[in-house]
């Protein structure tokens, strides 16, 4: 080709190759970023990396399901996310141990505040087991079952509590 | 595991309304539930769904304690009881003198928590002294 035709294709070619990378999508990535670290705040132990509108996801999440409602709330977050690449490991944690008190001397204080308002019914505890008995209004039975749980015994038994 | 299916409502209501902190195991027979609520509101309905699949809470399944995150030292709460009024107390226990009294439906302030039972409170006119936590809620 003559000199003349080549040099304004090279001109058009280098100003598209100039052009093209700065068509970037509405959000940067880096802004992409936060909106994503704003949704995945409430999951401990994820991180994100974006790069060209790809988001990846690493960390560890307890089961498939939170694994997958992650990414389906990491897709949403933004319409600029390309695609989600998910390298979340699903790992099953133990719970953390869950505090029962089976001091029976602490829980029978308790229960004797518990059931104050009630003088209907009447509470013993042993082992750890809060037995009651006695009469209650059917409205105020939770009242009752929320202040003995918040002693966190072993068992509450209300089997023989008549409510009226 | 049985029993976790039993209450299978419960617990996913409990992980859907923002308790991001549940935690429940089965113990000795006993599904023992704990969490942080967001609001009184969502307390109150895992409270209710609760009641729903055990009536009158008959069979022991599970013991429950959901804290509220709003009831914090300085936050308002107001007297739950059903017409009474809310004894307030010079210590943290019924066998405690009595201080002051709130009435149904007022609202007093939260000092702090001397344990889940039992919370330091501060009437408008300024009465301050424990009451049973169970008759308040958060504001």
């Amino acid at each position: 080709m003559e000199l003349k035709r080549v040099f304004p294709m090279l001109m058009m070619a280098g100003t598209l190759a100039v052009a093209m990378p700065s068509c970037k999508s509405k959000f940067s990535d880096a802004d992409l970023k936060a909106k994503v670290e704003t949704v995945i705040t409430s999951h401990q132990g994820i991180t994100t990396s974006v790069k060209d509108g790809v988001v990846t996801l690493e960390g560890f999440a307890s089961s498939d399901a939170e694994k997958a409602q992650i990414e389906t709330d990491v897709k949403a977050a933004d319409k600029s996310i390309k695609s989600v690449v998910n390298n979340i490991i699903v790992q099953a944690v133990p719970p953390a141990e869950i505090s029962v008190n089976t001091v029976d001397e602490s829980l029978a204080k308790g229960i004797v505040d518990a059931t104050k308002d009630f003088p209907t019914v009447q509470a013993t505890v042993k082992d750890g087991v809060i037995s009651v008995t006695g009469t209650i209004e059917k409205a105020k039975l939770v009242i009752l079952k929320q202040a003995l749980d918040n002693l966190h015994p072993k068992k509450v038994d209300l089997s023989a509590v008549v409510t009226k | 595991m049985a029993l976790e299916e039993k209450y299978k409502v419960l617990l996913d209501t409990a992980r859907s309304s923002g308790i991001n902190d549940l935690n429940y195991a089965e113990q000795d027979g006993v599904l023992q539930i704990r969490g942080t609520a967001p609001s009184a509101d969502v307390k109150n309905k895992l409270w209710e769904i609760y009641g729903n699949i055990d009536p009158n809470f008959a069979t022991g399944d599970v013991v429950m304690d959901v804290e509220v995150a709003t009831e914090v030292p300085g936050s308002e709460v107001r007297v739950i009881t059903d017409s009474s009024n809310l004894n307030i107390r010079k210590g943290p226990g019924t066998d405690q003198p009595i201080v002051g009294k709130a009435a149904k439906d007022e609202i007093i302030t939260l000092i702090s928590k001397a344990n889940d039972q039992w919370w330091l409170v501060r009437t408008k006119d300024n009465e301050e002294g424990y009451c049973f936590a169970q008759y308040l809620q958060t504001v």
